[in-house]
């Protein structure tokens, strides 16, 4: 993994919330991490740029704003893999899709603005593979403190 | 509930904030209203928990973290509100939510992910999940993610 300097670490590890939403944001942040305005901006347009940081700025909650989201899981025969896979991806409440090391070896996130609609993907998605869909919402969320160390 | 002036902020920052000395200024101009607008904006749609944050947001893969695991336990229910407190709390934790069983398939009902620089990170993270948890943790697994099939981020249209 490439090196990380003092500058990038304070991002990192100190501006994972709490921006500022003043007039010269960059400038109040990098009071507290003892940068200059322009240091920090430097250093966020170059983290940003390499693609160490997805993106700077506001991270959206779909269910704050709304809209529902749903986890789901299926148990794919191995030879279907790569076809089902298409046929639950052509759908555009399909956020994320990923492969893992279960029986219910496909997991993916539905999301959607409108009540109900999480019901009828899932139900399409049963219909079209003939394969069961184990619904997982979320029934509890606990707190995170999480910040990501570098 | 959104309207369409924050319609118009989410779909102009979903992509990041503009990296100048004044982002919000500059959100404003894009979209034809003032920057106070914006700014008072923002603050209420984080305080509604619209927006979780504001700030860096990581790249776990590039960041070197490259393993990520879902790990995955059968948690007595009376005991799971106090679990999942100490489990959410736990620093290398990213996500910790309490979903539904699907006996017999499936006996797991809280998720905990953990991200690592290998898997024998994230499984020594796990066992510590598990000391965490003790004996009231009555089986547990930990499932990596072997191939990204689908990623897209939120999409709200202005």
């Amino acid at each position: 993994m490439r090196h990380i300097d003092s500058a990038e670490q304070a991002i990192i590890n100190g501006l994972q919330g709490g921006f500022p939403l003043t007039q010269r944001p960059f400038h109040d942040a990098g009071v507290e991490l003892g940068l200059s305005e322009s240091e920090l901006l430097d250093g966020v347009r170059h983290l940003v740029a390499d693609g160490r940081l997805s993106r700077f700025g506001p991270l959206w909650d779909a269910e704050g704003l709304g809209g529902d989201v749903c986890l789901a899981a299926m148990a794919v025969p191995r030879e279907r893999f790569e076809a089902v896979a298409e046929q639950v991806n052509a759908h555009p409440e399909v956020a994320h899709n990923y492969e893992r090391t279960n029986a219910l070896n496909m997991w993916f996130v539905v999301s959607a603005e409108k009540a109900g609609r999480i019901a009828e993907v899932i139900d399409e998605i049963e219909l079209e593979t003939g394969l069961k869909v184990y619904a997982m919402p979320k029934t509890r969320e606990f707190f995170i403190g999480f910040r990501l160390e570098v | 509930m959104i309207d369409a002036v924050d319609r118009k902020i989410i779909a102009a920052t979903q992509g990041g904030l503009p990296l100048v000395g004044e982002p919000y200024r500059a959100v404003a101009e894009r979209i034809g209203i003032d920057e106070a607008t914006v700014i008072a904006r923002l603050k209420q749609l984080l305080s509604e928990g619209a927006i979780r944050r504001i700030g860096a947001i990581p790249n776990h893969y590039a960041l070197g973290f490259t393993a990520n695991g879902m790990s995955v336990w059968d948690v007595a229910d009376d005991a799971i509100a106090e679990i999942g407190e100490k489990v959410g709390a736990l620093e290398f934790v990213t996500h910790c939510y309490e979903r539904p069983r699907h006996i017999p398939l499936w006996p797991y009902n809280l998720f905990a992910m953990v991200h690592g620089r290998s898997r024998d990170e994230v499984r020594a993270k796990v066992e510590q999940i598990g000391q965490k948890i003790g004996p009231a943790a009555r089986a547990h697994e930990v499932l990596f993610s072997t191939r990204i099939l689908k990623k897209t981020g939120l999409r709200i249209a202005a």
